[in-house]
């Protein structure tokens, strides 16, 4: 029996490892099989020139609309600042339950913070938005355990301070949901 | 399990509200939402929610205009107001109008994370607090005081009539009565319920021992004052203080009572700081007061700052009919906290009860139902179970030959009528015996 299928699709430059290691951890984490691939899109008309950010909403809705139809789940990668109309900035936003995420790595790395870049701790945080993302995809909500990949995260240290892993009560609700 | 707490998002612009509702809902909250106020409003009209998030700025009814009117519908609804335009002015407006919080478009995540999860521990603490007044009340309730004679039924419309006030009470009646349940009652339905009830053992206490626990006391005030410590006085501010065995304490004391009552403050003991306290007084006695002013051992002036009510408890011998009601309560007490099944009390053992004197009243009852509890079968309390004959002596023989009918009947009942051995028991023949069965027309419990 064929695995269910996780698609990464990375909208502009990444690191050939950073989409390895990731896709590496989504495997591990979903026992799914996960393809990468490289999506192109004009990202100029998701632009806000008054917040100077782009609208997440907007690239979400598109994201689904792209959704590869054998994939079971499609996670969108981008590189640049997240916003909606809401909020100040998003690191990622999914369909609960759905079959579509976004997230990008724009606030991930320590550059943004004034603080030398680290290769490591951007492959981190990276690898628990991108599986904090297709928890949701799958049905999980924010997790009121510290340590738990489905803890709601506001600032890059929320991120550093959980693990990349479900913890056991997300990982049944995980079951109980997929059947996986 | 904790309570799903529910969030209704009011805004004109979709994508607000799509955001909005995304967001929540991977926080696990139970989310609806409505393009306007008027909506808004209907659905709060089926529907209850916790939390509601309005925008100001809305076509038609303002989100002002619409937090006034949900104000007014459920006082304690948890309104947070949002909105693009910021200005003191509108805030400010907001919050006198009752909401919550007021929020700028757009937010930080940080801070509507941090907005909800306080009016939630808001929510929770409300609720908290709601449940605990239910448990207090159920506590304290005055269907503790059992007893439907024409007796209690005064002392209940007497506490109903004093509650609600604010004078001083002095309940006397004899020991065992339940003048401290009385003086819970009183507390429970009045005013002062949801504040501190603090009760004080005068008689048990020394005269300085008892002065630092009315009124506190510094740090090294005597030996062996460590710390301060707040006196019971303080502690009954703004609820009810009560005094029993008020007749005992000494004359040094009276005279410093009379001052707190007066003035309602007091220093600590070793303290120089005036501290005031808004408490009641209920006092108990089972002493004659009255008796004692004239005595001289009792202050007159206290007396009569005490006595504005007096409430008068009946013994239990002169309420016989409630003790049915009694036993059937102190019965159900103590199998559900000895963990047994509903018990039952052989009509035998009930008379034989109702003719008991109870000098030691209620707390004598209520001795007597629990031993019988422990040492019955645990299906129903029969005669053997009750600690009656050695201190019996019935209430109702008012000549010799009632007294010989009662004393006879229970030497009886104490062998199971077996003539032989009553009769060797009570050191008479057989004959005689048959006798006074004959002339006091004794029969058998099941047979009468």
């Amino acid at each position: 029996m064929s695995l269910p299928n996780i698609t990464l699709i990375s909208y502009g430059y990444f690191e050939k490892d950073l989409l390895e290691k990731t896709a590496e951890a989504v495997i591990q984490e979903f026992q799914c099989s996960v393809g990468v691939k490289e999506g192109h899109m004009d990202l100029s008309e998701f632009y806000d020139p008054t917040r100077r950010q782009y609208n997440g909403n907007a690239l979400l809705k598109l994201v689904d609309c792209l959704a590869i139809p054998d994939s079971l789940k499609t996670l969108g990668l981008f590189n640049v600042d997240l916003f909606i109309p809401i909020l100040t900035f998003i690191f990622g936003q999914a369909y609960l339950g759905g079959n579509t995420g976004i997230a990008s790595l724009y606030r991930l790395s320590n550059k943004r913070y004034g603080i030398s870049g680290d290769d490591r701790f951007l492959a981190e945080r990276c690898i628990k938005e991108v599986i904090h993302e297709l928890g949701h995809t799958f049905g999980l909500i924010h997790c009121p355990n510290p340590t738990c990949v489905m803890r709601s995260s506001t600032y890059v240290e929320d991120i550093d301070q959980k693990n990349q892993n479900l913890c056991n009560k997300c990982r049944d609700e995980y079951i109980s949901l997929t059947g996986l | 399990m904790a309570k799903k707490i529910s969030i209704l998002i009011v805004d004109d612009e979709e994508s607000v509200r799509d955001s909005l509702y995304n967001w929540f809902i991977e926080d696990g909250f139970r989310v609806d939402c409505a393009e306007n106020a008027k909506k808004a409003l209907t659905i709060l009209e089926s529907d209850q929610f916790d939390i509601i998030l309005a925008d100001i700025k809305m076509p038609g009814m303002d989100g002002l205009e619409m937090l006034r009117r949900i104000k007014s519908i459920k006082p304690d609804s948890i309104v947070i107001v949002m909105t693009a335009f910021a200005t003191v002015d509108t805030a400010v407006k907001a919050l006198k109008d009752g909401a919550y919080d007021y929020v700028t478009k757009p937010f930080d995540p940080d801070d509507l994370t941090h907005l909800i999860r306080n009016a939630t521990k808001q929510i929770s603490l409300a609720d908290e607090n709601e449940n605990l007044k239910k448990k207090v009340i159920s506590l304290e309730n005055v269907e503790d005081l059992i007893g439907k004679s024409e007796a209690m039924k005064d002392v209940l419309r007497e506490i109903e009539s004093v509650a609600q006030t604010n004078s001083s009470v002095i309940i006397t009646g004899e020991s065992g009565t339940g003048k401290e349940l009385v003086a819970r009652a009183i507390h429970a339905n009045s005013p002062r319920k949801y504040f501190p009830f603090v009760s004080v053992h005068c008689g048990a206490l020394t005269e300085s021992l008892l002065e630092s626990e009315l009124f506190g006391h510094e740090k090294g005030a005597f030996t062996g004052a460590m710390y301060n410590r707040k006196g019971r006085f303080e502690m009954a501010d703004s609820g009810s203080i009560f005094l029993d065995e008020i007749a005992t304490i000494s004359t040094k004391m009276q005279v410093e009572l009379l001052r707190v009552l007066e003035s309602k403050t007091f220093m600590r003991v070793g303290g120089n700081k005036e501290i005031s306290s808004d408490f009641r007084v209920i006092c108990a006695t089972n002493k004659d007061l009255k008796n004692m002013v004239e005595n001289g051992t009792f202050r007159e002036d206290l007396f009569y700052r005490l006595n504005v009510v007096n409430i008068q408890i009946p013994p239990l011998r002169d309420r016989k009919e409630d003790i049915p009601s009694l036993v059937d309560y102190f019965i159900k007490k103590y199998c559900t906290s000895m963990n047994k099944p509903p018990a039952t009390i052989d009509s035998a053992a009930l008379k034989r009860i109702q003719e008991f004197n109870f000098p030691g009243n209620i707390r004598e009852l209520e001795n007597m139902i629990e031993r019988a509890i422990v040492v019955g079968n645990g299906k129903k309390i029969g005669l053997q179970d009750l600690p009656l004959e050695k201190t019996f002596v019935s209430s109702s023989a008012e000549s010799l030959d009632d007294f010989e009918k009662a004393f006879v009947l229970q030497i009886l009942n104490k062998y199971n009528w077996n003539i032989s051995r009553t009769a060797k028991a009570l050191k008479v023949d057989r004959v005689t015996l048959y006798n006074k069965i004959k002339k006091y027309d004794l029969k058998l419990a099941d047979q009468r």
